[in-house]
């Protein structure tokens, strides 16, 4: 039994965690600290080891190497039931047998409280759904489920609640608003949350704070705008919505920036948003910040010379466009529809500009296909 | 015929076949027993000559004079029962939850005593609770049984018989229903704060009772009718109601008692199960 009113609060810290399974690392090394009511997501593919770290924090899970520290207390090998922590799971995991007043004063009950109504009703009226109390799970829709699982966790107030892909069995619509409902809800009660996700839309959605996973480890921690301008791996950049990664070297330097040469042509980036260690680097440019002109119109910042127009789709609120450039690289433009006809046909002759701030620059030796292989959108639901 | 007319009698000419059956085999048997348990014996008739004459005492006088082994079956049953699901709800429990790769290989060893004959099965306990056999022996060495105590021929390996023959009809219903369970209602339990006892208390075993009821109905039924335990186990002081009708039907040939016995027990049991439901309440479960 916890008394989590009076239990340990503060910052969750994750030191130097591992787990493996036989010979497989789920997870590598893992250091983290979550700060105390925020919003933060784990966001990775399939198999990063996002969920087995939701589950050690959870206490579903020890680690075989490593501490978990709330606040100043040691919960590493504590069990779950021991820690002012709660879980909203992947399939709701609702009892089936009670009710729904009875599955949300679950936790309540079992910390000894004895006059529940008050707060299961509270919580009710804060997921809008006090009329459904007396119904069982399996009379619910999804939508419906997935509140009542959060109902279930935040009326015992823990000091932590994770999330684990807790919109995932909901149709598209549903999942937009659910997200916008959640993080109302967490400003509304303040709680720390903690959001596995491999939906890349999503957590960018809710998270104040955002932690990459691949492969057992962090590749970049950051706000959502921070790891979607300024990624510091190729796996970041292409998982975060996509890049156009174009091998280059750096030539030397003017003033605060860098000049690059990339395939012969000239172009420079601030010095600040460059991860290179050596020479040799992926310069990095999202497809939204391009903008194509015919050849010939005057242009301002970078310019790429030498493409023409390979692919366009049109997709109502944007074009999408596949430019061939010299070097043999299709790049990818998405340009605004503000002027209603898409401007360019197959076969343009055009030019790339952009502005010199939207660059990246990535380690030359980088995969520059990494995190591109899997569409988040396909993966199985466990890991 | 046409096509509409086939669409509607095409159902019941289905049905035909197994009507026809439990007809055969069912209805004309329960109406042919119901006729003989109102019989008397014929005047001045042979031994198992006998002809109806409405005599509902029958029933009163079976009762009354069986009262014992009526007891003992609904008791020994009751036990074997109890013991039988203490026995396989763990063993349930570890096969759907904990045996990972060898589920399919315990469920199968669970089947296999039906390989068997029922009869030699129970025959071989005879063989395992005897003298020469390697529970008595130990038992005696520390002292646990008296020198003069057996176990064969006892009450207790009546009830031990019947717990082991009927042990797979209360397994597999248990673990169905158990391996139903989604793990994750147990973490969740956890997760709010319940110990592993209460999180079994309020969630395993409430959301596993639908096994529950069915493996102590497929237990508790057949082993209050049973006889073959207690004529292989048992000594004549342990007889049970089934061991009694089969004594009136082959060797007293006393037809009217037998019947009147074999709807005494079905009635006893039919209401004993429907209580025992309506306690349970099944129908409130998923």
């Amino acid at each position: 039994m916890v008394d989590v009113s009076s239990a340990t609060r503060g910052d969750l810290r994750l030191t130097r965690i591992t787990k493996t399974y036989g010979d497989f690392t789920a997870v590598d090394d893992l250091s983290l600290t979550i700060p105390e009511g925020s919003f933060f997501a784990l966001l990775g593919p399939s198999g990063c080891g996002k969920t087995t770290t939701l589950r050690m924090i959870a206490g579903l899970e020890e680690p075989t190497v490593g501490s978990i520290h709330l606040g100043t207390t040691d919960i590493t090998t504590k069990r779950p039931y021991q820690r002012p922590i709660n879980t909203v799971f992947q399939n709701y995991a609702l009892f089936p047998h009670l009710t729904i007043f009875e599955n949300i004063a679950f936790g309540l009950r079992r910390r000894g409280i004895k006059n529940v109504d008050a707060d299961v009703n509270k919580v009710l009226d804060l997921v809008e759904l006090p009329h459904l109390a007396q119904r069982k799970p399996t009379q619910l829709s999804g939508g419906q489920q997935q509140r009542i699982a959060l109902a279930r966790a935040i009326v015992n107030r823990p000091a932590l609640l994770l999330l684990d892909e807790p919109l995932g069995a909901l149709d598209l619509k549903l999942r937009r608003q659910m997200q916008i409902e959640l993080k109302w809800i967490q400003r509304e009660v303040g709680l720390t949350f903690v959001h596995v996700t491999h939906d890349q839309e999503e957590a960018m959605t809710m998270a104040d704070t955002i932690a990459v996973m691949n492969e057992g480890g962090i590749e970049q921690m950051g706000s959502p705008a921070d790891l979607y301008d300024n990624p510091k791996t190729a796996f970041v950049a292409n998982f975060l919505g996509q890049s156009n990664l174009i091998k280059g070297r750096i030539e030397g330097t003017d003033g605060d920036n860098l000049v690059l040469d990339l395939y012969g042509q000239k172009i420079s980036m601030p010095k600040s948003r460059s991860h290179a260690v050596d020479n040799s680097i992926f310069a990095g440019i999202r497809p939204e910040k391009f903008r194509i002109s015919l050849v010939g119109t005057p242009t301002r910042g970078n310019v790429l010379t030498g493409g023409h127009i390979e692919e366009v789709s049109y997709i109502g609120v944007s074009t999408q466009y596949q430019v061939a450039m010299p070097w043999g690289q299709e790049l990818m433009v998405f340009e605004q529809n503000d002027d209603g006809v898409p401007p360019f046909d197959k076969g343009d002759q055009v030019l790339i500009c952009w502005e010199p701030n939207f660059t990246f620059a990535l380690r030359g030796d980088e995969d520059a296909e990494a995190g591109t292989e899997v569409a988040p959108d396909d993966f199985d639901e466990d890991e | 015929m046409s096509k509409a007319l086939s669409k509607v009698k095409l159902p019941y000419l289905l049905l035909l076949p197994g009507f026809l059956f439990l007809f055969t085999f069912f209805i004309l048997p329960i109406l042919n027993l119901a006729q003989t348990s109102t019989q008397t014996p014929t005047a001045g008739g042979d031994t198992g000559e006998y002809e109806q004459t409405f005599r509902f005492a029958n029933y009163i006088d079976a009762f009354i004079e069986n009262r014992e082994q009526f007891a003992r079956s609904f008791i020994f049953a009751i036990c074997a029962t109890l013991l039988a699901l203490a026995i396989a709800y763990p063993l349930a429990y570890a096969i759907a939850f904990k045996a990972g790769r060898f589920k399919n290989i315990l469920l199968v060893l669970i089947i296999a005593p039906f390989f068997t004959s029922f009869l030699l099965r129970t025959v071989a306990w005879k063989q395992i609770l005897g003298e020469e056999g390697f529970v008595v022996p130990p038992l005696r060495t520390f002292g646990i049984i008296g020198e003069s105590t057996t176990l064969t021929s006892t009450s207790f390996a009546v009830v031990i018989g019947m717990t082991y023959n009927f042990l797979p009809f209360m397994t597999l219903p248990l673990y169905a229903s158990l391996e139903r369970i989604d793990p994750r209602t147990m973490e969740a339990s956890g997760d709010l704060y319940a110990n592993g006892i209460t999180t079994f208390r309020r969630v395993t075993l409430p959301l596993s009772m639908p096994g529950v009821v069915a493996g102590t109905l497929l237990t508790f039924i057949p082993a209050a009718g049973d006889y073959v335990n207690a004529a292989i186990l048992g000594n004549p002081n342990s007889k049970m109601l089934g061991n009694v009708i089969e004594s009136r039907y082959f060797r007293i040939v006393d037809y009217p008692t037998a019947a009147a016995l074999s709807f005494t027990l079905m009635a006893a049991i039919l209401i004993l199960v429907t209580l025992y439901i309506r306690k349970a309440g099944t129908e409130e479960l998923v």
